[in-house]
């Protein structure tokens, strides 16, 4: 294979990190008002204290594989969507101070206030990521030299809006799901409750979503067309979905976040071998296309970021499993929690 | 105001800001590696106490830390777009090294050294403060290598319309957005010219910065008579990192100085106000730069300079008529900025070894003396000193580079992004400016608050975990056996 789709391959492999990691974590934080009791939102808090931070290192460098083995769709990407990256920017920022500072006084207007940067951020940011995607999967005006010359409104066009609205509803449902593995009692009970309603709600807009394709970037069917093994990947993931309401049902707690793990996995390879071999399609003038051939660094920097990673990431994911075992279990809540 | 000039105040504001946060992280994270260690060797209750509070501490600066930083890590191609395709084939391989051995190894062992007092043994914890302060190093390596390269590029060769220019070539401002450079020696990338002078000059920066910290708390308590015993070792601990590292940090300063005075010739005159180019220049102690007759007065060193630059008053130094004026940098800030650092470079050596002293004579801990409680006042104030220096430093050598964004091969107007309007920045910039207002008022509010709570009291061990008391109780049995 050559360089650049492993490459391609490998940025999809860190956004899908993030999308499976940090998805929960940005889904209780899309719960977090749902519970009104202060000792239930702490216990949503510490069940991802421990981990968030390293959840979103996945961005961080996913943005910084994607600088180095693409870098013109770093650049396009970027500061065409200044805006909305600023409002996203924005967003992660209170999501991440409102965990560290929300438990450290008692004021109720203190809490409130953080309780509402976390999970407006939380949403916000989910929406964000899915209204990129969905303009990435449409296709975005480009100009000769890969530079976006829509206007920010363009952006927010209803395909990607309804990405972005399903985005909010996977990672809810995810996040349910994670809380079920980490709660324990009538809290547990509770959220349990949750898993089917927000598991309907994604699978409604996920319908939706896949109506809107027809109407709104039949390019994509093309595409399927000439894939039409992206449909058997579509339809495991279908299954792998039904497969999570079954087990929380018979009380298996971890396979039913290991099947929603999977479903965010499936969902990403959908999209990467939806756009692949472009990173960044142009629309309207395809030929403006940022693909993984004109848009990349050199096969130097491909073979020297391919090497890194290679002596980085099997101690990250050795490391970063033993923090997950290591914090494994329910929560308890101690002085010293969030 | 043009898009060029927001740009620039939005990043060097957002980076800033950004810099106040890792050198406490990476500071504080060498003294709770210090104070970890002599737990686990004397196996005292004070040691755990103070690991305890100064990590709580250190989680408040984290935290701030990674949220200023995710905006850094886009801010480049949000801001900088030309300059990103520009650059990506060299640069972007260090931004990723980053994330991969230097953030990941953080937050991860972060979550054991915050939440895993009673999930791990003494020694594993103590193995994840030792690796979140190597990761926080790493990130300073990587991000350092990458701007020292922007300063001193080098291990590259240009591409031009897609074919490798011969060596020397620099693209003209026709030529730049069809150019980017190409990586062809990865390790002369790593190790260009300024990047070790200043990696070494900045990682001491922050074990100030983490040192004095320590120190200013301390300092504190003492002085106000709480929690003595615990301020007392908290103190020597910050003092003795904070005497070495400042003598370190006038060496590494003026090794990185030699390197300028190489390497960004038009820089050095900046900071040292030299207009003429001759030799015999004196060295400013400080001074005011007079732009209209084009000479800097103030308090000098005849000869210095020139004897610092070529080892006798008689070596010619570069001034900055060897430049034309456009590409002269802005002398007035480079020139203050610089000579404020080493002034409070100088102070801070005096402080800390005034400290050492007075300990050595037994002195510094007798809050009775009126002398002694005026020096814990200069102490509590200390900590602003290596924030300043560190600001300054930065924005001396920042500034000193414009106006190119890659030393000699592209200007900072060259660098922006082309579809990126000025109201656009101006919007975010307004809002970067709201949002870390209120996260440094809260911030400064908590830290206020940590410190007024202050640390555990040695009797309540209610906090060290049954194992690791079990741990200390089998110490001192062997000890007893022993002895
Ligand atoms: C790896 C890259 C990198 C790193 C580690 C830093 N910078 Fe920087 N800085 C840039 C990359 C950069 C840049 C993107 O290249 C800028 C934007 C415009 C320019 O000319 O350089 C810049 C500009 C810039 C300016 C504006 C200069 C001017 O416009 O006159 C200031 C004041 C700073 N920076 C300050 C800092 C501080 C306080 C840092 C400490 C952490 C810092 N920079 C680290
Ligand atoms: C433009 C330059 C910079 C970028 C793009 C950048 C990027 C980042 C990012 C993305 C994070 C958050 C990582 C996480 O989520 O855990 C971060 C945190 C951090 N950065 Fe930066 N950074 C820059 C400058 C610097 C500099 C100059 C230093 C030190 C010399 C530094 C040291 C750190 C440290 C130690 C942390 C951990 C958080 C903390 O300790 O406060 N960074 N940075
Ligand atoms: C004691 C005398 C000092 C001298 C002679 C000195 C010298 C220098 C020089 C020449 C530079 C410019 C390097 C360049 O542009 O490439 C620099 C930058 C810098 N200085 Fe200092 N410095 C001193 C003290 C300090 C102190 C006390 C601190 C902070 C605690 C500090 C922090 C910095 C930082 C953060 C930079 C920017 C990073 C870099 O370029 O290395 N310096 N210093």
């Amino acid at each position: 294979m050559e360089l650049n789709t492993v490459w391609f391959i490998l940025v999809g492999v860190l956004f899908t990190g993030y999308a499976m990691l940090d998805g929960f974590d940005l889904g209780v934080g899309a719960l977090h008002l749902f519970v009104k009791k202060d000792e239930d939102r702490r216990m949503f808090l510490n069940a991802i204290g421990p981990v968030w931070d390293g959840n979103e290192v996945w961005l961080v460098t996913g943005g910084g594989a994607l600088f180095a083995a693409f870098p013109m769709v770093y650049a396009t990407v970027f500061s065409g969507f200044y805006l909305a990256f600023m409002a996203l920017l924005c967003a992660l920022i209170f999501r991440a101070v409102a965990i560290e500072f929300r438990s450290k006084e008692e004021w109720k207007w203190w809490r409130t206030m953080w309780d509402v940067g976390f999970s407006v951020g939380s949403i916000v940011s989910s929406f964000l990521i899915g209204v990129a995607m969905g303009n990435i999967l449409q296709g975005i005006p480009l100009d000769a030299r890969g530079n976006y010359i829509g206007g920010f409104f363009h952006l927010l066009n209803p395909y990607a809006l309804i990405l972005g609205v399903t985005t909010i509803a996977l990672f809810a449902m995810h996040g349910s799901i994670y809380l079920v593995m980490k709660t324990g009692g009538e809290l547990q009970a509770r959220v349990r409750g949750w898993v089917n309603r927000t598991i309907g709600i994604f699978l409604f807009f996920y319908i939706i979503l896949n109506v809107a394709t027809f109407v709104y970037a039949p390019h994509l069917l093309d595409i399927v067309r000439a894939r039409p093994w992206i449909l058997a990947v579509f339809a495991l993931n279908v299954l792998v979905v039904m497969n999570i309401p079954r087990q929380n049902r018979k009380g298996n707690e971890f396979a039913a976040f290991l099947s929603s793990c999977g479903a965010m996995v499936l969902l990403m390879t959908l999209f990467g071998l939806t756009v692949y071999p472009n990173m960044v399609l142009s629309m309207p003038n395809p030929e403006n296309s940022l693909t993984i051939y004109n848009a990349a660094s050199t096969a130097k920097t491909h073979w020297i970021m391919f090497i890194i990673a290679l002596l980085g990431v099997p101690v990250v994911l050795a490391y970063t499993a033993s923090v997950y075992y290591i914090f494994r279990g329910k929560v308890k809540l101690t002085p010293h929690s969030y | 105001m043009d898009v060029e000039i927001l740009s620039r105040i939005q990043f060097a504001f957002t980076i800033a800001f950004h810099y106040l946060y890792p050198p406490l992280s990476i500071g504080l994270g060498v003294i709770l590696v210090i104070m970890e260690a002599m737990w686990l060797k004397t196996g005292h209750v004070r040691y755990h106490n103070m690991a305890r509070y100064w990590t709580r501490i250190f989680g408040l600066t984290f935290a701030i830390g990674v949220a200023s930083g995710i905006v850094m890590e886009f801010e480049f191609g949000t801001n900088w777009a030309a300059y990103s395709r520009f650059v990506g084939d060299v640069f972007g391989s260090a931004l990723a090294a980053e994330g991969i051995f230097a953030f990941f190894l953080e937050s991860g062992f972060l979550a054991i050294l915050l939440f895993g007092w009673n999930k791990v043994g003494p020694k594993l914890h103590f193995f994840a403060t030792v690796m979140v302060c190597l990761g926080a190093h790493f990130s300073a390596v990587w991000i350092v290598v990458a701007n020292s390269w922007m300063q001193t590029p080098a291990g590259f060769s240009i591409e031009y319309k897609g074919e490798i220019m011969p060596p020397g070539f620099a693209p003209d401002a026709d030529q730049i957005l069809n150019s980017r450079a190409v990586i062809h020696d990865f390790w002369a990338m790593v190790f260009n010219p300024s990047s070790m002078d200043r990696l070494s000059h900045t990682l001491v920066g922050c074990w100030q910065a983490g040192a004095f910290l320590v120190i200013s708390i301390s300092a504190f308590y003492l002085l106000r008579g709480r929690h003595k015993e615990f301020a007392a070792s908290s103190l020597k601990i910050g003092l003795c990192v904070a005497a070495v590292a400042s003598l370190l940090q006038l060496a590494t300063g003026a090794k990185s100085a030699d390197g300028v005075t190489k390497n960004q010739p038009a820089k050095l005159a900046a900071m040292e106000g030299v207009f003429q180019t001759q030799a015999d220049v004196p060295m400013m102690i400080a001074g005011y730069v007079d732009m209209e007759k084009k000479e800097t007065v103030g308090l000098q060193i005849p000869g210095m300079l020139s004897y610092l630059v070529g080892g006798s008053t008689n070596t010619v130094v570069t001034g900055l008529d060897a430049f034309p004026e456009a590409d002269w940098p802005a002398v007035q800030p480079v020139f203050q900025l610089y000579h404020l650092m080493i002034a409070i470079g100088m102070a801070l050596i005096g402080i800390a070894w005034l400290g050492m002293l007075l300990w050595w004579r037994g002195w510094l801990f007798d809050a009775s003396n009126p002398l002694v409680r005026a020096f814990y006042l200069v102490l509590i104030l200390s900590v602003l000193g290596p924030q300043i220096a560190n600001q300054a430093g930065w924005f001396t050598a920042e500034m000193g580079r414009q106006p190119w964004i890659v030393y000699n091969l592209m200007r900072t107007s060259q660098g922006l992004s082309e579809v990126v309007t000025a109201n656009q920045v101006l919007a975010s910039l307004v809002m970067f400016t709201f949002i870390y207002a209120l996260l440094f008022a809260v911030f400064l509010y908590l830290l206020t608050r940590k410190i007024q709570k202050g640390p555990d009291s040695e009797e309540d061990s209610e906090e060290m975990p049954a194992s690791w008391i079990a741990m200390v109780e089998r110490r001192k049995g062997q000890a007893r056996a022993a002895g």
